[in-house]
C-alpha cells in the first residue's frame, strides 16, 4: 500500500516537473515549484511509514515551511522586482 | 525492499533530470525554480540514505536561503542567459574526469549501513573511553571533544570556508549604487560648510 502511495506521489512530482520545463509563463513554473514542494512533504511521510521510522515527521514539517517563506519570496519577487524596501520597475 | 529499492531509483532519476534541466535551460527565472526542485529532491533523497541532519541543512539552505539568494542575484543580472556561440569541451572533459574520479573513490567506501565498516566497528569504544584523559578531564562532552579538539582542524577549515563564502556573497549583492550615495551623503555637509 505504501509502495503504490509513493509510487503515485512519484508520477505526481514527475507531472510537476514537467510542467515546470514547459510552463510559458512564470505562474506556471511558481506553482509546479509549490506543488512540488508539497508532493515532497507528502512522499517523505510516506516513505517515514514505509520504513518505520517515523521520527523524520519532523523534517517534513520543516519542508512545508521553506516551501512557504520561498513561495512568498518568490511571489514577492516577481511583483516587485527586489525584496528591499525600495522596489523597482518590473521589466518584462 | 525490492520496492523500496524501486523507488530510490526513481528519485535518483527526478534528481538527474532536474539537474539536466537546469544546465539546459536558458530562462534564468526557471533555472531559479529548478534549483528549488533540485534542493527539495537531494533533502529527501538525503533522509532515504538515513541522514536527516544533512536533510535538514539542505532544505534549509538549499530550498531556502539560496533560492532567495539567487532571485536577489537575479535582479541585477538579465533573465536570459547569454547563447552559447561553440561546444565548450575543456570544462566537458575536466566534469567527467572529475566524476570518474570521485566514481573510483567510493569503490573503496564500505557499503551504506554495512555492519562490518570501520566507522560501527573501531571508533567508537575508543573515542569514548580516551576522551576524558585525552581533554584532560576538563571536556566532558564527547562531541565537543570530536568536533572541537580531535577535528579541530577541520573545523577550522570549514569555517573559513563558510566566512570567506558569506564575504564573496555580500560583496556580489552589494548594490551597485550605494557606495556613491554614501559619499555623496558625505560630502554634502562639507559643502555646506564652505
Amino acid at each position: 500500500m505504501f509502495f503504490v502511495a509513493s509510487l503515485s506521489i512519484l508520477i505526481t512530482m514527475s507531472l510537476a516537473l514537467i510542467r515546470a520545463m514547459l510552463g510559458p509563463t512564470v505562474f506556471d513554473r511558481v506553482l509546479a515549484l509549490n506543488m512540488f514542494g508539497t508532493k515532497t512533504v507528502l512522499f517523505i511521510c510516506v516513505y517515514c511509514f514505509a520504513s518505520g521510522r517515523t521520527d523524520f515527521l519532523d523534517l517534513a514539517l520543516l519542508y512545508s515551511l521553506m516551501n512557504f517563506i520561498g513561495m512568498v519570496a518568490l511571489l514577492r519577487f516577481s511583483q516587485y522586482g527586489s525584496f528591499g524596501d525600495k522596489p523597482r520597475e518590473v521589466s518584462q | 525492499m525490492v520496492m523500496l529499492e524501486l523507488i530510490d531509483i526513481l528519485v535518483l532519476l527526478l534528481l538527474a533530470t532536474t539537474a539536466v534541466a537546469v544546465a539546459r535551460i536558458r530562462n534564468l527565472w526557471a533555472a531559479v525554480m529548478f534549483t528549488g526542485i533540485y534542493s527539495f529532491l537531494g533533502a529527501a533523497w538525503m533522509l532515504i540514505l538515513d541522514a536527516p541532519d544533512v536533510a535538514f541543512t539542505e532544505a534549509a539552505v538549499g530550498a531556502g536561503i539560496s533560492t532567495v539568494l539567487l532571485l536577489s542575484t537575479l535582479a541585477l543580472t538579465s533573465r536570459e542567459e547569454k547563447p552559447i556561440k561553440k561546444f565548450p569541451i575543456l570544462p566537458l572533459i575536466v566534469v567527467v574526469v572529475t566524476g570518474a574520479t570521485l566514481v573510483y573513490g567510493t569503490l573503496d567506501m564500505p557499503h551504506v549501513g554495512d555492519p562490518t565498516s570501520p566507522v560501527h566497528t573501531r571508533m567508537e569504544p575508543s573515542f569514548i573511553e580516551k576522551s576524558d584523559h585525552d581533554m584532560h578531564g576538563e571536556l566532558p562532552n564527547v562531541v565537543t571533544a570530536v568536533l572541537a579538539s580531535y577535528r579541530g582542524y577541520d573545523t577550522l577549515g570549514e569555517t573559513t570556508v563558510i566566512f570567506t563564502a558569506g564575504i564573496a556573497v555580500l560583496l556580489i549583492l552589494r548594490r551597485p549604487g550605494k557606495l556613491s550615495v554614501a559619499s555623496s551623503n558625505r560630502s554634502q555637509p562639507e559643502e555646506s560648510d564652505g
